[in-house]
């Protein structure tokens, strides 16, 4: 009976696992989408073309398989540079490949955000002399937050339940240590898990609606 | 002397030729009214003037400077280019204001980003915004809004937002103020708050250039006409010389169309 608190305490710690993994991958890609949606609407072709085909690849195959690629890729080409030993290496591995994934759908997202601006934006900026980093600060890229925020909101809250997939390369996450009590008969902490991601996504529900209420003040 | 001269100005969209040698000019306090139907280049006109298209051909002329040739690429500089907007203002059928500020903001926005390239900018900061501020004021005022400063577009009616957007051209004090069918996207009860807007900035001798299918109002108000068919300028002239005596068969026909569906 005592054990209760124990197991707690040892999902809890876990769970840390999924949030430093949610929060690294929202650190950097959603200004990495950024980047990737400005070469998916570039006027180079080559750049738009190899970007796109990126994109197509990373949300072509699944997140699992890309984290398996990632850590043992580098390895089984035998290249030199390897990630770290132990956990920090499989931890690494797992944020990289996060962010590269999330990366793609953010900058989808961003693409039809920016593109669903009208034009007459851009030009009356334009006529009012501003410069092109001008109108996309000032004009453009509080509307395009306004209508992006909900699919982003889906995106992040993915996010949330993915971070458990770490633990195909053996990153000591919830559900891993959960499915450890499990194979010995113990059979709850698996569904105490949940808990852990239901709150979770509570919070995130209730920080999305706060943000998308404060940009209802103008409509666009 | 002719604050814009306009020369030979051509413009193709792929195989469609949509100006053909365009040639008019405008004198400081004038007001030309640019009529004919949808898809005589009319729009396509105002748009090269505000180097929103770029014409294939021609030269464009403000108070004796060449602001564009065709054959000098010198001329068509991206940041050159941006300055040189500024001798045009322009406002759009669909206003196309930002909806994320307010109706004051809207009008002062573009000053204040400008004045940061000023060089006593940073002395002079706080006289500066409040000067730009005060003028903001003064120009909505004098489109009738003051009492919705801090409104934001979505709240106001569509002729207040014309109304808005012709302050905030207005605020760059613009050589020539274009206007693009000023009241096409407004219902029939709003249109006369923005023409009596724009009555009054002629009556100021404001240089002037509407596009418009009101052609009542282009009699009234402007000092010249010109009649555009298919891409090039048929007649023009005094409304008098446009409206009651037209020397073109097609300016004839237009105007008779137009007579019949009032």
């Amino acid at each position: 009976m005592n054990q209760i608190p124990v197991i707690i305490s040892r999902l809890s710690e876990s769970f840390l696992i999924n949030c430093r993994l949610f929060v690294l991958t929202l650190l950097f890609s959603l200004p990495l989408g950024l980047l990737i949606s400005f070469g998916s609407m570039s006027r180079f072709k080559p750049l738009r073309w190899l970007v796109k085909t990126f994109v197509w690849v990373i949300r072509g195959t699944p997140l699992m398989l890309q984290l398996i690629v990632i850590f043992f890729g580098p390895g089984l080409l035998g290249m030199s540079v390897s990630w770290p030993n132990g956990d920090a290496g499989r931890f690494t591995a797992a944020t990289v490949a996060f962010v590269i994934n999330y990366a793609c759908y953010f900058s989808e997202i961003y693409r039809g955000g920016i593109e669903s601006i009208p034009r007459g934006q851009y030009e009356a900026g334009q006529v009012l002399g501003m410069t092109k980093g001008q109108i996309f600060f000032k004009v453009t890229l509080l509307q395009v937050v306004k209508r992006i925020l909900p699919p982003v909101g889906n995106e992040v809250m993915t996010l949330v339940k993915d971070t458990s997939l770490a633990r195909i390369i053996a990153n000591k996450e919830i559900i891993m240590m959960a499915g450890e009590y499990s194979s010995k008969g113990l059979i709850w902490p698996l569904f105490a898990t949940g808990i852990y991601f239901l709150i979770f996504i509570g919070v995130l529900t209730v920080l999305f609606d706060y943000l998308e209420k404060k940009l209802s003040y103008f409509r666009a | 002397m002719a604050v814009l001269e306009v020369k030979d100005i051509e413009k193709r969209f792929d195989t469609l030729q949509v100006l053909h040698g365009i040639n008019f000019s405008l004198e400081k306090g004038e007001a030309l009214a640019i009529i004919g139907s949808s898809g005589s280049g009319k729009t396509t006109l105002l748009r090269c003037l505000n180097f929103l298209e770029r014409p294939d051909k021609g030269i464009i002329t403000v108070n004796n400077e060449v602001i564009f040739d065709a054959t000098d690429p010198a001329t068509q500089k991206e940041n050159e280019v941006r300055k040189k907007r500024l001798h045009f203002g322009l406002v759009f059928q669909n206003f196309n204001l930002f909806p994320q500020y307010t109706v004051l903001k809207n009008v002062t926005l573009a000053a204040e980003l400008l004045a940061r390239e000023r060089s006593d900018y940073k002395q002079n900061k706080k006289s500066i915004l409040d000067e730009i501020q005060e003028n903001g004021k003064r120009l909505l005022s004098q489109v009738g809004l003051s009492d919705k400063l801090n409104y934001y577009p979505h709240q106001i009616s569509g002729g207040q937002q014309q109304r808005v957007a012709i302050a905030r051209a207005l605020a760059l004090e613009p050589d020539i103020l274009c206007f693009d069918e000023p009241t096409s996207a407004l219902d029939p009860e709003l249109t006369g708050e923005v023409l009596r807007v724009i009555r009054n900035l002629a009556e100021r001798n404001t240089t002037m250039i509407i596009v418009t299918h009101e052609m009542n109002f282009a009699r009234d108000v402007a000092d010249r006409i010109i009649f555009m068919d298919e891409g090039a300028i048929v007649e023009q002239g005094t409304p008098q010389e446009v409206f009651d005596n037209p020397r073109e068969e097609r300016t004839r026909q237009f105007l008779a169309r137009y007579n019949e569906s009032k």
